[in-house]
């Protein structure tokens, strides 16, 4: 009788995904793949022996030592942001129950870039801090905007008319940044590199900036999780379940602004991770968000730090900003993941 | 045995948008018992149900559990007592049925504390009660109809609640399907003591199923009690506008009706129906 409950126990352990530790495996794999290949590549390639000496020997001070010191922090604060925009994405899909939500398709990403331009024209704003704080208003602000017409008619926020309001709201903020930067050529040459996003100028300030945001984002994801699982399953339903729906959705939409803005303001708007890191991970783990948040993370991670070697690579002499490359990758699998929401909904 | 509770409402208005959908409605819910809401389209039956199960908010009145007002139990704490099934849950693509029942633990589950033995046998026992054990690793894309349906109802089970609400939990199921899930239902409630609250379109199969029926016409508790004193044919006339006759179900023995349409009428109940 008692083997019978095991066995039937143990029958019901799918709760942990088929496919799990393969993929936690392969993901190992494939950080550690693409950590070296971000220390390695790049205008200037490094021999064995100096990425030794760069990560181990502090008193070498060859020049080939100093690249790998700097490629370190430009390695870890990608793996940061790109964990950063992977936990975004999933929070963001799972509070809209929209499979293509995302910071760079809902406008958010734009919302914080007219906030930084604005700072930097009208405010002489300057420091990592100040982008930061800027940042996270415009996104913000423009997280409830979008949400806001998305939701408004019949059936609330469907896929089609969060896109819609997002593109709409998007085109008229670059337009406002278009209209701040052109008479002002100092603000131009200051938001520039910032606005296509960029990896490359990471330092270890910029990086310790971010820390106290990206924990707080994950503190509030984690807090979330397992009542985002409930609200997948309907509002009516979560409520039946006892989740309070509106704090809930509050949390889990703060989490995720925070962010993304957070990751907007020291590296630029880089579109598409978080969309593609999570549909990756749904795709092969299912929908559980216990799973889905935090292998998100890993393949955000991994994905943006090897656009950022890509277009190292691929950019050489110079590089090409990983927030092209991105774009690049992602535009066509926005494309597919559309189609496939319309036929099926969400 | 599940231990008996008060539930009762008093007085109460909701609806959306300042539209009163229900008026003024006082019932107490027997406990451990099946009861069945009746009445035509667009009468209130879901908004009542919807308004017990705590998640509208009535404009008057006052719903107490045991005594005490529902609105001021913490939701968790609520809702590990009363379980709701909506009509139309949603199914997040590509889950598992295992995964889809186990999600009705979240009520018993705290942020640190993870999946324990406890979760894991409610689950199971759910699964089993509804014929689902085998289906545990499939999709739920893969399921009929039906089988969708007692999926549904396992995760609802999987919350081990005293009190269920199920709104219209045989909607768009073939018969065979229909009379499956009112039979497990049964089950449910004769072995377990499990209250039952569930709207129902069948006029026949709520009137073989319930011990209890509350009806409603306009918003308003029109009748209420065993089914073989409320289904007559003045109040079927008077909540669905029906000319019918009431005859006694050949296997049940409850109320069965009969409706009387302008055609295919013998027997000289016309002058009856119309009479």
């Amino acid at each position: 009788m008692n083997s019978s409950i095991d066995s039937k126990n143990n029958l019901l352990k799918p709760h942990i995904p088929r496919h799990f530790i393969a993929v936690l495996v392969a993901c190992l794999v494939m950080l550690v793949l693409c950590i070296i290949a971000s220390l390695v590549f790049g205008s200037r390639a490094i021999s064995f022996n100096e990425l030794i000496a760069g990560l181990f020997h502090q008193n070498v001070d060859s020049y080939g030592a100093n690249v790998v010191r700097q490629r370190v922090a430009r390695t870890v604060f990608s793996l940061f942001c790109g964990a950063a925009l992977g936990i975004s994405g999933a929070l963001m899909q799972a509070v809209t129950r929209n499979p293509i939500a995302d910071p760079s398709i809902l406008g958010v990403n734009t919302g914080a870039s007219l906030f930084v331009v604005g700072g930097i024209a009208f405010l002489n704003i300057s420091t990592a801090t100040q982008y930061i704080w800027l940042a996270l208003a415009g996104a913000m602000i423009t997280a409830v905007f979008v949400f806001g017409i998305g939701s408004m008619g019949r059936g609330g926020a469907t896929p089609l008319k969060l896109v819609l309001a997002g593109a709409a709201t998007s085109a008229a903020l670059s337009s406002l940044v278009i209209a701040i930067m052109i008479p002002r050529s100092y603000v131009m040459d200051q938001f520039r590199f910032w606005q296509v996003g960029s990896v490359g100028a990471a330092n270890w300030s910029s990086i310790t900036t971010f820390i106290p945001f990206l924990i707080v984002g994950i503190l509030l994801g984690i807090l979330s999780i397992a009542a985002l699982n409930a609200l997948a399953l309907g509002d009516e339903v979560a409520k039946g379940l006892g989740v309070r729906t509106g704090v809930l959705r509050l949390t889990a939409a703060l989490a995720a602004v925070l962010l993304c803005g957070a990751t907007t303001a020291l590296a630029g708007p880089i579109g598409f991770v978080g969309l593609l890191a999570t549909h990756v991970i749904r795709l092969i783990l299912g929908p559980d968000m216990r799973y889905v948040v935090p292998m998100s993370a890993f393949a955000g991670a991994i994905i943006l730090t090897i656009s950022d070697v890509c277009g190292r690579v691929l950019g050489s002499p110079g590089e090409l900003e990983v927030g092209v490359v991105t774009a690049f990758i992602g535009a066509p699998i926005l494309i597919i993941i559309a189609r496939k929401a319309k036929v099926r909904g969400l | 045995m599940k231990p008996k509770h008060i539930f009762q409402a008093e007085g109460i208005v909701a609806g959306y948008d300042d539209k009163a959908v229900i008026n003024k409605i006082s019932l107490e819910i027997p406990s451990n018992k099946i009861n069945v809401i009746i009445g035509a389209n667009a009468c209130g039956k879901s908004t009542l149900l919807k308004t017990l199960a705590r998640l509208i908010k009535p404009t008057s009145g006052k719903i107490t559990f045991d005594g005490k007002s529902i609105s001021k139990i913490p939701p968790k704490q609520f809702a590990r007592f009363v379980g709701l099934l909506p009509q139309s849950p949603i199914v997040p693509e590509g889950i598992t049925v295992a995964d889809l029942v186990g999600r009705g633990r979240f009520p018993h589950q705290s942020l640190f504390s993870g999946w324990t033995k406890e979760d894991y046998e409610a689950v199971a026992e759910a699964m089993e009660i509804m014929n689902i054990t085998e289906l545990a690793n499939h999709h739920i894309d893969e399921l009929s109809g039906g089988q969708r349906q007692r999926v549904w109802i396992a995760m609802a089970l999987a919350q081990q609640t005293d009190i269920l609400f199920l709104d219209e939990p045989t909607t768009f199921l073939d018969i065979t399907y229909q009379v499956e899930i009112l039979d497990l239902l049964t089950d449910l409630n004769q072995k377990r003591g499990t209250t039952i609250v569930m709207v129902l379109h069948d006029i026949n199969l709520s009137a073989r199923y319930a011990d209890n029926i509350f009806a409603l016409c306009e918003g308003k508790l029109v009748a209420e009690g065993e089914p073989s004193e409320v289904i007559t044919s003045s109040l079927i006339k008077e909540i669905f506008g029906l000319d019918c006759t009431v005859i006694e179900d050949p296997i049940s023995g409850s109320p069965s009706v009969v409706p009387i349409g302008r055609h295919h009428v013998t027997n000289g109940m016309h002058s009856l129906g119309n009479g």
